[in-house]
């Protein structure tokens, strides 16, 4: 049943890990107190220290740290109490250090795992090795003008998580739902944005395939994938490149590759000869990192509901399916908007009401949940409408479509248009009454067995009443009527 | 009296009962400096303006009853504190123009307690050297002069080079420095002055060019080993902007300097009597040796036993750590560009450090490259570690027996410009009584006590615990006052 690609030797198994860097959601830069905001002016959130010059010290962002626990915490990892900056050095325009500030040898957390979800509703464990700190480095703009490179150095110093899979994924579906879960699981605890599009999430994807049951063959790198949709894409290609030079007999040799999304193939970037030496070696101006359990425990105690926490507990306290449940709490702010409709009211009624109409509204207005076409609230008043038998179902919806288009509340939705359901049992009586004279012949046929007439009948009256007869009490007056 | 001729405590007293105002006082220096300069070469920058404004604001303050500990000093600033608005060159073309927008932790401090800048003093090229010789704007003559040779310019030691010289020629009161692996303590030595570095983490390292992260530390040179205690206790101190400032509170080190020593242990490691040193120099420890029993210490031999490894340990070490330090020096935001039209990045990088630094600069960057690449860092970089760890372990086995330790400052007088040059390791050598201290981050003092044949100062060094720099004070003073040192050089102000 495992993933493969066939290939003119047969099948060939994927066996792929991911180095993710998420950036800390956090107001002040690594090692430096400038701002991070997305999208600021070019060189305006930059101090000297990010600048690189002469004199200036780095002195660890506390908040930073806490935020590193936090997401080891998230992912069932090991948080090392104590754990060491590192230099990576190189030349780059867009570095202005000359080297990059980052856990190598000791980093803050240590192994752990997550579960995630896959399309034929199986779950599958993959295992992280690693979570270290790192600053990120500016960015270098060469479309700016003709002849010269224009750096900017807002990004420089931002921290970053480097977080890294162990090779247990084995298909482009569990890369999509690794870095789904992860990406998930980050947002559920404010730790990292997760926006891919913007750079703050990116990842490089570690492909290399084998025969069935043997060892582990060379693997090559595709950095900087910013994608879920790109990093299935990628894997697929890489894997499929692989194989066909396995095939022809040639060696997959370990390197450091692109991939181009134009065309859907990936290239070399850089071989395993043309490696930077980074020359690696503790920086002297920071002292080891050494944190306390007690502090470690404190941020435990105070940590966000995590995914899994949360779609346990819908199935078990709002009733709904493991599959409405993990479709609700893939978006933190999906589940924010299910439990204010939920709370109090029929949990699953609310679960259809937030997947299907909901859903669908959003899509066809192209808005999101966290910019929804109907408020938590409102929709909540919709559902207490029902509840009380002011609104049929039918109505039900009309009415959202109405607050869909005009954003109005369904209460005065309901008064200006007079959708109210007619619950008055002599005023439905009255019209059954007329139908039934109406259509005489029918009622013979009725009571002489043609029962699916029934139906027919509700229909009529439903009609005469413009759709606003309460359904129940329309059944109940018909069956007594035609009894 | 003429004004340079004051020590920097005898200034502050003189100032503070009227004897004097700063304006005086700073002229005078100003003065002296610009009629010495031209021939030492003590200083790089010289702010004379700027002196002569501070001083009269120093003058003012105090008229207003708010003068602080060293209002109204003329001292001079080793040209490797960034200082606001003053360019700062760390003695190399790759700082070409570069003005920092901020100030030093340690020079906003010296600044906060009243003292008046002279200028920037010159250095080794990134404080490597020491000799001052590397300095891109020149070597730094040292005042004193051999008695049968008066002719031969001597150099003043380094990299503190500046700094020493304008000390001993009465340039100025009091100077600052940096010490990596003997920076401070070997000018002090070749210039007949005091000069102590701290332990390290006792002053903040912002806003200093770094040469050696893990080594570096700043210090002060004076004429007297209170005038040393009197600086330092205005440059230490905790700062949050430097990871590595130790939180300690900062004693008045100067009140240490009048204790006795009675009852003190004195140690004397036997691995630093080496072969070929001058017998004026042994003769000089063992008289250092008799003062401090005279005075009542008890003096014990001691065995430092992986002193010989210390400076190799130190030249992987520092090299390693200057080549990552200086990389952020490519002609790309500050200092010193040079780009042919079109020419790429690499090609930037190539000729801006080319130009941009000198042969020694270069040869440690290699060094340390070199020694902290794939297959060679376990051998050189992680074995030097292992060492430097070891070096500190001898010391820590030592404080179980002795109070502080009583060594040669340097392993010989001061040599003259061409002595020396033709090999880095003889180079290297000079250091080799002085780097134990940094590479275990221990405060060391060099006092001048006594002159060779040539009628050149030489100097003994105490090395004290870490955060001891009491004891330290304590014990130099001692020596100070045994040794009753007055000779003086013969280039300096109003001679």
């Amino acid at each position: 049943m495992s993933y493969t690609i066939d290939g003119e030797t047969g099948a060939w198994e994927l066996v792929i890990g991911l180095e993710v860097h998420a950036q800390v959601v956090s107001n002040a830069k690594l090692f430096s107190g400038a701002a991070t905001a997305f999208g600021a002016e070019p060189n305006s959130q930059v101090s000297f220290i990010d600048a690189g010059f002469p004199g200036m010290l780095p002195v660890i962002n506390r908040e930073c740290v806490a935020q590193a626990v936090r997401t080891g915490l998230g992912l069932n990892a090991q948080v090392n109490l104590w754990s060491r900056f590192d230099r990576k050095n190189y030349f780059y325009a867009d570095l202005p250090q000359g080297y990059q500030i980052s856990q190598y040898a000791h980093p803050i957390i240590g192994e752990g795992k997550i579960e995630i979800e896959l399309q034929d509703g199986s779950t599958k464990t993959i295992g992280i090795t690693r979570l270290h700190l790192e600053q990120d480095a500016g960015k270098s703009l060469h479309d700016q003008h003709p002849t010269k490179s224009f750096i900017d150095l807002n990004r420089s110093g931002v921290a970053l998580m480097e977080i890294v899979s162990e090779p247990d994924m084995r298909s482009p579906e569990e890369a999509g739902a690794y870095l789904t879960k992860l990406r998930q699981i980050l947002r559920y605890l404010g730790t990292c944005d997760g926006n891919m599009e913007e750079g703050s999430m990116r990842a490089d994807v570690n492909v290399s395939v084998r025969k069935p049951g043997e060892g582990y063959r060379t693997r090559c790198e595709v950095k900087n994938v910013n994608s879920i949709r790109f990093v299935m894409q990628a894997v697929e290609a890489e894997a499929r490149r692989q194989i066909e030079v396995w095939e022809s007999g040639g060696t997959v040799e370990q390197e450091t590759r692109l991939f181009d999304t134009g065309r859907g193939v990936t290239r070399s970037m850089r071989s395993k000869e043309d490696a930077h030496d980074y020359r690696y070696f503790p920086d002297p101006d920071l002292p080891p990192l050494v944190i306390e359990q007690s502090w470690v425990d404190q941020l435990k105690a105070a940590l966000p509901e995590l995914p899994d926490q949360r779609r346990a507990r819908y199935v078990r306290d709002y009733g709904v399916t493991p599959y409405d449940a993990h479709v609700l709490t893939l978006e933190k702010e999906t589940a924010a908007y299910y439990e204010a409709v939920a709370r109090g009211r029929d949990a699953k009624l609310a679960a259809n009401w937030v997947m299907g109409d909901l859903f669908a509204a959003i899509n066809r207005t192209k808005t999101s949940i966290a910019e929804p076409p109907v408020s938590a609230a409102d929709l909540g008043a919709l559902l207490d409408l029902m509840a009380d038998n002011t609104l049929s179902g039918k109505l039900a919806k009309e009415v959202f479509e109405v607050m869909v288009e005009t954003g109005r509340a369904p209460g005065t939705i309901v008064e200006e248009r007079g959708l109210r359901q007619v619950t008055d049992t002599g005023a439905i009586e009255a019209v059954v009454d007329g139908v039934l004279a109406a259509n005489a012949d029918k009622v013979a046929e009725f009571r002489s067995g043609k029962e699916k007439l029934f139906g027919f009948f509700v229909g009529q009256t439903m009609k005469a009443m413009q759709g606003k007869g309460n359904p129940a009490l329309v059944n109940e007056v018909l069956k007594k009527k035609l009894a | 009296m003429h004004p340079t001729e004051f020590t920097l405590a005898g200034a502050v007293a003189a100032l503070e009962e009227g004897v004097i105002s700063s304006e005086e006082l700073t002229r005078a220096h100003v003065e002296a400096v610009e009629a010495l300069n031209p021939r030492l070469n003590a200083f790089i920058t010289v702010t004379s303006e700027q002196a002569m404004a501070a001083a009269k604001a120093s003058d003012a303050k105090r008229q207003r009853g708010d003068a602080g500990p060293l209002e109204g000093i003329p001292i001079a600033i080793k040209d490797l504190f960034c200082t606001e608005g003053v360019q700062t060159t760390a003695a190399s073309k790759i700082l070409g123009g570069f003005i920092p927008p901020y100030e030093s932790t340690v020079t906003s401090r010296l600044k906060r307690d009243g003292a008046v800048f002279l200028g920037k003093a010159n250095l080794d090229e990134f404080a490597m050297g020491s000799s001052n010789l590397t300095s891109a704007y020149g070597g730094v003559a040292n005042p004193w002069s051999r008695r049968n040779d008066p002719d031969v310019r001597l150099v003043p030691g380094g990299s503190s080079g500046g700094s020493a010289a304008a000390v001993a020629a009465r340039m100025a009161l009091g100077a600052t420095g940096t010490d990596t692996g003997g920076s401070i303590r070997q000018p002090a030595a070749f210039c007949g002055i005091a000069g102590i570095k701290p332990t390290y983490g006792r002053c903040s390292r912002f806003g200093i060019v770094a040469f050696a992260s893990s080594l570096d530390q700043a210090g002060p040179f004076g004429r007297t080993v209170e005038d040393c205690a009197i600086l330092l206790r205005s440059m230490a101190g905790h700062d949050p902007k430097d990871s590595t400032s130790a939180d300690r509170p900062v004693p008045d080190f100067a009140k240490a300097c009048g204790r006795s020593v009675k009852g003190l242990r004195i140690g004397v490691p036997k691995e630093y009597r080496l072969d070929g040193t001058p017998p004026e120099i042994e003769k000089l420890w063992r008289q250092g040796l008799d003062w401090l029993r005279e005075a009542g210490a008890e003096i014990v031999d001691i065995s430092l036993p992986h002193t010989k490894y210390a400076l190799p340990t130190y030249y992987i070490v520092a090299p390693a750590e200057a080549s990552s330090n200086l990389a952020r020096y490519d002609g790309v935001r500050f200092g010193l560009r040079v780009a042919e039209q079109n020419s790429d990045l690499r090609d930037l990088y190539e000729r801006t450090r080319a130009a941009g630094f000198g042969q020694e600069v270069r040869r440690r960057i290699m060094i340390g490259t070199y020694v902290l690449s794939a297959g060679y860092y376990d051998a050189y970089y992680l074995k030097a570690q292992k060492v430097r760890a070891l070096i500190a372990r001898d010391f820590r086995e030592a404080w179980g027996k002795v109070d502080a330790i009583l060594t040669p400052a340097t392993p010989s007088a001061a040599f003259a410009e061409g002595e020396n040059t033709d090999d880095p390791i003889k180079m290297y050598l000079n250091d080799v009584f002085t780097v134990t201290a940094n590479l275990a981050g221990l405060p060391g003092l060099s006092v001048p006590a006594g002159l060779d044949p040539q009628g050149l100062p030489l100097g003994l060094q105490v090395i004290g615990r870490p955060f001891d720099e009491e004891t330290v004070f304590a014990v130099g003073a001692a020596i100070e006052r045994a040794a009753d040192f007055r000779a003086v050089p013969s280039m300096r102000a109003g001679a």
